[in-house]
């Protein structure tokens, strides 16, 4: 390797007890490992759905992928209404979510940020939903969703209130799945709010308390202004989890009834692997892929901003 | 801190323990949904068939019995294996090859490459699957562990690059010079000075990436097969059969559950810090 030569000679005195060649590339020793597992296990794939995106495929079939230049997309865009829709109700879903999930998340925090008896227990208890296995999560609430024998209609049923088809109803699924991913990831909003508000300085509070401000005039022109770093990046991580919501959603409906709960992650699901259409699956994979990074890139924006 | 200021205007006793047991309702509102879910869970477990599908809903088990547990067979003790295995695997590979990476990213202040771990976090898993599908088809590892190991590595790898980039940074600098001017390689500087130092960060990084890779079900669902069905694709295949079966279905489900609230409960501290990946930093 003359190349490392040249840098020992450049640098004679910057490292006096080096000597081996492991050494001065230690950099390269530490993290090309990992870097070199990733690439393989994220480039490739990305590389090789995007020429499979190019192609018909069907590999319930023994043809050979032929390729057809930007027909499937050319589909997706223009021809294919089952994709159109499925495309709103993610919007909708992730929309929907994130929206209810903000509210109650901020409201959380605020709530355990105050000091009282057992907090850290309450806060344990608080973040479990977001680390139970998200099968269970659904499969407990399909049991307490059944039309005539589950708790919740009987819940809403003592409060007054008339029983609701839940999943099983074109109406109502997607508000349901909603709740139920309100359930499992309002934590997660409280935990990035709580921390921001750790990080609060006091004085805007100390002044505004001398000034005589309300309690209202506090939270709106200094707490929820002082917090909105947090609430952004917040939104941003959520809005990247729930458009690519699954599980809940494949276990508790398979994107029904009928198509009522289908979202693009369920339909890129469905054409791969129940129709085996693995070209235009790929074609599905790289526009959602595709809409995930503009956020990507949004959420990297405001972190770069955040970091320095 | 904000809620201080409350504490410090001197009100009377009563009016202080007013407003805490105030806080203490809104906290009990706040928990209950959270609460109920877990309890419905153990409840519909411990029930017996016809108090399972009672109309008005039977709240707390009349005769608790463990049979619906007896009743998932010695089959749950395959799958429990099969998680073990992949989630140990997954998790032992992504920190042999996530400690020293993250450790050279904070050595040699590597942020750009670090922005490239979170967009590995950010991609949908499910873009993966589609090319390993057919790649490890080709290869015949469908329904092997190594397939599966491989595919929640993916998941798990930038999950503990990240998290342990927080810990790296808090080991300090001069520490490690000076055991560089000591003699010591830069080997040595992470395997004695660094390593050491982050033992609980280690820890926590390794059980949150064991809890990922444990409930993972969308990789598992396709790759695994009959012999490497991990548990959330059996209990999820459980429901397909016997949908009315409440009581085993609610036993496999709190069985998955319980190993993770347990960890979660004891180590929430660290935990938190994982959870809002990339959000919070350290």
């Amino acid at each position: 390797m003359p190349q490392t030569a040249s840098i020992a000679h450049s640098k004679p005195a910057e490292r006096r007890n080096v000597s081996s060649w492991l050494e001065r590339q230690a950099r390269f020793v530490f993290i090309a490992p990992a870097l070199i597992a990733l690439l393989l296990l994220v480039i490739f794939p990305i590389a090789y759905t995007i020429w499979m995106s190019l192609h018909n495929w069907q590999l319930s079939s023994v043809a050979q992928p032929r390729f057809i230049g930007l027909d499937n997309f050319w589909k997706l865009l223009t021809n294919d209404s089952r994709f159109l829709g499925a495309t709103g109700r993610t919007l909708l879903f992730t929309l929907m979510a994130t929206s209810v999930q903000l509210v109650l998340g901020v409201a959380m925090a605020l709530l355990f940020n105050r000091q009282f008896l057992g907090r850290g227990f309450w806060r344990a208890l608080a973040i479990l939903p977001m680390v139970t296995t998200p099968v269970a999560i659904a499969l407990i609430f399909v049991m307490m969703m059944h039309p005539t024998l589950g708790v919740l209609n009987y819940l809403l049923q003592v409060v007054g209130l008339p029983p609701s088809l839940w999943i099983y109803s074109e109406r109502t699924v997607m508000l349901t799945l909603v709740m139920v991913d309100t359930w499992q990831w309002t934590p997660l909003i409280m935990l990035i709010v709580l921390a921001g508000l750790a990080s609060m300085p006091d004085e805007p509070f100390e002044a505004a308390r001398i000034d005589g401000a309300s309690r209202v005039q506090v939270f709106f022109y200094i707490t929820l202004p002082l917090l909105r770093p947090s609430i952004v990046v917040a939104a941003l991580f959520r809005i990247i989890d729930a458009i690519k919501t699954f599980d809940i959603i494949f276990v508790m409906t398979s994107g029904g009834p009928g198509y009522a709960s289908e979202t693009i992650n369920l339909y890129l699901f469905n054409t791969a692997f129940s129709y085996f259409d693995m070209g235009y699956a790929s074609a599905i994979v790289v526009i959602f892929f595709t809409m995930i990074m503009v956020l990507a890139v949004l959420t990297i924006r405001v972190r770069r901003v955040e970091w320095q | 801190m904000a809620v201080t200021t409350t504490y410090r205007s001197r009100t009377i006793k009563t009016k202080r323990l007013l407003s805490a047991a105030g806080i203490y309702a809104l906290v009990l509102l706040a928990m209950t949904p959270t609460l109920f879910i877990f309890f419905w869970m153990v409840s519909l477990s411990l029930k017996v068939q016809v108090e399972n599908t009672a109309y008005p809903p039977v709240f707390i088990p009349s005769q608790p019995t463990l049979n619906n547990y007896r009743l998932l067979g010695n089959q749950f003790v395959e799958y429990v294996f099969n998680s073990v295995i992949i989630a140990t695997g997954a998790t032992v590979l992504g920190m042999v090859l996530g400690a020293p990476a993250s450790f050279g990213m904070v050595r040699w202040r590597y942020q750009r490459l670090a922005l490239v771990v979170l967009v590995a976090r950010i991609i949908p898993a499910i873009s993966f699957l589609v090319p390993w599908f057919i790649l490890f088809r080709r290869m015949g590892l469908l329904d092997t562990y190594t397939a599966l190991i491989l595919s929640h590595l993916v998941v798990g790898l930038p999950i503990i690059i990240w998290m342990l980039l927080a810990f790296f940074e808090d080991v300090p600098m001069e520490l490690q010079d000076a055991a560089l001017i000591d003699g010591c390689s830069i080997y040595g500087v992470f395997w004695r000075v660094a390593l050491p130092l982050t033992r609980p960060g280690l820890a926590a990084t390794a059980i949150l990436s064991f809890i990922f890779s444990w409930n993972n079900f969308l990789f598992s669902v396709i790759l695994a097969g009959r012999t490497t069905r991990p548990l959330p694709v059996a209990v999820f295949s459980l429901l397909t059969y016997e949908e009315i079966n409440w009581g085993p279905l609610a036993g496999a489900a709190f069985l998955i559950t319980l190993p993770v609230l347990i960890i979660t409960l004891f180590m929430q501290r660290h935990i938190v810090t994982g959870l809002s990946f990339g959000a919070v930093k350290g």
